[in-house]
């Protein structure tokens, strides 16, 4: 469309002079070649730009009704859900929402391992990925105690003790972060802050940069091979469709499957079997009791499960410590994939029997850590986690030396079925 | 393009740069100070941490009362005379039964972590993550220790204490509960969170 009205001297002309609408556009979604290849892999990106404009548009309106004190925090959120004309829905949206950005975001994180999306030259997408997931994990976590029931009380004691744990500063560094000695309705009010400022900010400017970023250097595919090696006369990569109308209209496809699941949840099953919302936060924030049962979100599981599996002192530092550390670890290690990679090929498909060994341990891994997080300890769990912590780590921690000892197969030239 | 009058001087120039962005670093320095010292407790924050008097004249033998002191649960525990006797049998099972940590103010660093022989002053605060452990005073089979012998169990990890919340060795929980300072301003009356004029 855009040839033609470029030099029509229309409104479209009067703005692109002013601003490049029709480039960008064309840059960004019509024009942009993606390669031919891609499998429903691809479609989780897209699905978590929904997500989001959703929440932010959802929790926009839940902070109209939201009263972000240790005494009214609890019965504003009742009040959005009986009092408030369809709160409930925006609610329950938005609780659903934060559970299926994460379960998005694992899926689009394991594409990204599977396919090698993270090698040469996409390091900065991928880093840039993972710190929206570090972002996400800090905007789930201080949405989670907002509700100022038992289990966001203890949840923020909890992981907010966790930084007590380091040496030296660790206690004035809790308390610092509490602006209380306990967490109190000072804590609570500025986790909101974070949660409703701060955090979205940053999350949506990382994405931001981490659409441009991808949109420069071209999407990856399942067979990692680099599309831009052939082109036409044009310089587009002859493995490649534009984004309109061939990949929109998959992407939406996929939307409308998303949303009957999501729908499913918000309307049917709007506590999600207390993943979604948990039982015990439906009962107000009491500090001097503790419920029976701590568990944090299912999305934060395995690395609650490595924090319980470290229980035991080392080297002069504490087994609270160094389990702080081992869950740390476990969500920094991502970001130094693109360098632990020494494989010839980025793709799973041509990669060796190692590789798919280490990479189908890492996902039994995650989800059996996962499973054990959410339960509580025993003796036998205990040793299962520590187990599984081993091998999630092996994943990463081996990886310069399997994919280096591997026969992989030759990757072909050009996308299959060109 | 406009040519420079004096002549290019790349030293002058680097350090011009330099000073400029240390003295810019220590003005940020300076702002910074607000908004960090805006997030430490406040005023009120920090009145709100004072002493509470409780009268203990209630509590019968091997009852526990639980008074919030800064917003955690403290428990006072009157331990019975049988209880008493079962104290040391655990000693051995203990990460620090004698008390070398300094989880409690040295005048409680004796036989029965306290200012008053069979009153135990503990803040129930698990030193693992900071749940509030559960009282089971009553010595014998539990579900989480065939040879319980009386104390607490924090049912988020599993970590095990003694009725003067000492620590089991073996469990995530790394230290003894602590002992908030406590005085007896009379025979009954329990004063937490200051360790009186002695």
């Amino acid at each position: 469309m855009a040839a033609n009205e470029k030099n029509s001297g229309g409104i479209v002309n009067w703005f692109d002079t002013r601003f490049p609408v029709t480039d960008l556009l064309e840059r960004h979604l019509s024009k942009y070649p993606a390669p031919t290849n891609l499998n429903f892999w691809y479609l989780f990106g897209f699905l978590m730009i929904v997500v989001l404009a959703m929440q932010i548009l959802t929790g926009l309106w839940l902070m109209m009704n939201y009263t972000n004190t240790a005494e009214e925090a609890f019965s504003s959120v009742e009040y959005i859900m009986r009092d408030v004309e369809y709160g409930w829905l925006l609610r329950y949206m938005h609780a659903a929402g934060a559970s299926a950005f994460f379960a998005l975001i694992y899926l689009h994180m394991f594409r990204g391992m599977m396919y090698g999306s993270y090698r040469k030259p996409r390091e900065l997408i991928w880093v840039g990925g993972w710190v929206t997931y570090v972002l996400l994990c800090a905007e789930g976590f201080t949405g989670y105690v907002l509700p100022w029931g038992q289990m966001s009380f203890w949840a923020a004691q909890v992981i907010i003790s966790l930084l007590g744990s380091i040496p030296i500063i660790g206690e004035d560094l809790a308390t610092w972060i509490r602006g209380d000695y306990l967490i109190s309705g000072i804590t609570l009010s500025r986790l909101f802050a974070f949660h409703v400022v701060l955090l979205p900010i940053m999350i949506i400017a990382v994405v931001f940069f981490h659409i441009l970023a991808l949109h420069e250097i071209g999407s990856n595919n399942p067979d990692g091979i680099d599309i831009k090696k052939h082109v036409d006369k044009d310089g587009v990569p002859l493995d490649s469709k534009p984004f309109y109308p061939y990949d929109i209209t998959h992407d939406i496809y996929a939307l409308g499957v998303f949303l009957l699941i999501f729908c499913s949840v918000v309307f049917f099953f709007p506590e999600g079997g207390g993943y979604v919302l948990e039982y015990v936060n439906f009962e107000p924030a009491n500090p001097l009791s503790t419920p029976a049962h701590i568990v944090p979100s299912w999305y934060f599981t395995p690395f609650y499960a490595m924090l319980r599996a470290v229980d035991f002192a080392l080297f002069g530092f504490t087994a609270k410590f160094l389990g702080f550390v081992t869950m740390a670890a476990g969500i920094a290690i991502f970001a130094a994939l693109p360098w632990l990679d020494r494989s010839p090929v980025k793709s799973i498909r041509y990669k060796g029997i190692l590789s798919k060994a280490f990479l189908a341990g890492f996902v039994v891994s995650f989800f059996v850590l996962g499973y054990l997080g959410a339960v509580p300890p025993s003796d036998l769990k205990n040793l299962l986690a520590k187990v599984f912590t081993v091998v999630y780590f092996s994943y990463f921690l081996l990886m310069p030396i399997y994919t280096r000892l591997e026969k992989c197969k030759p990757v072909p030239e050009r996308a299959p079925g060109h | 393009m406009v040519q420079p009058i004096s002549p290019p001087n790349p030293g002058r120039r680097k350090f011009l740069s330099y000073a400029t962005s240390f003295l810019g670093l220590i003005g940020a320095a300076f702002v910074a100070v607000p908004f960090l010292s805006a997030f430490k407790p406040s005023a009120r924050a920090e009145a709100a941490g004072a002493p509470v008097q409780v009268d203990i004249s209630s509590i019968g033998s091997g009852e526990m009362m639980i008074v919030e002191w800064r917003g955690k649960p403290v428990f006072v525990v009157k331990i019975s005379d049988n209880s008493i006797k079962l104290l040391s049998k655990v000693d051995p099972k203990l990460a620090d039964p004698s008390l070398e940590t300094p989880f409690q103010p040295e005048y409680a660093k004796n036989e029965f972590r306290s200012r008053k022989e069979g009153i135990a002053v503990i803040t129930g605060v698990c030193s693992h993550l900071g749940c509030s452990p559960k009282y089971y005073p009553e010595a014998g089979s539990t579900d989480f220790d065939p040879d319980w012998q009386g104390g607490f169990f924090c049912p988020c990890h599993g970590s095990k204490f003694d009725l003067l919340g000492r620590v089991y060795a073996g469990v995530p929980a790394p230290t003894n509960m602590e002992v908030p300072p406590h005085y007896f301003s009379k025979e009954n009356i329990l004063v937490i969170g200051s360790d009186g004029v002695s």
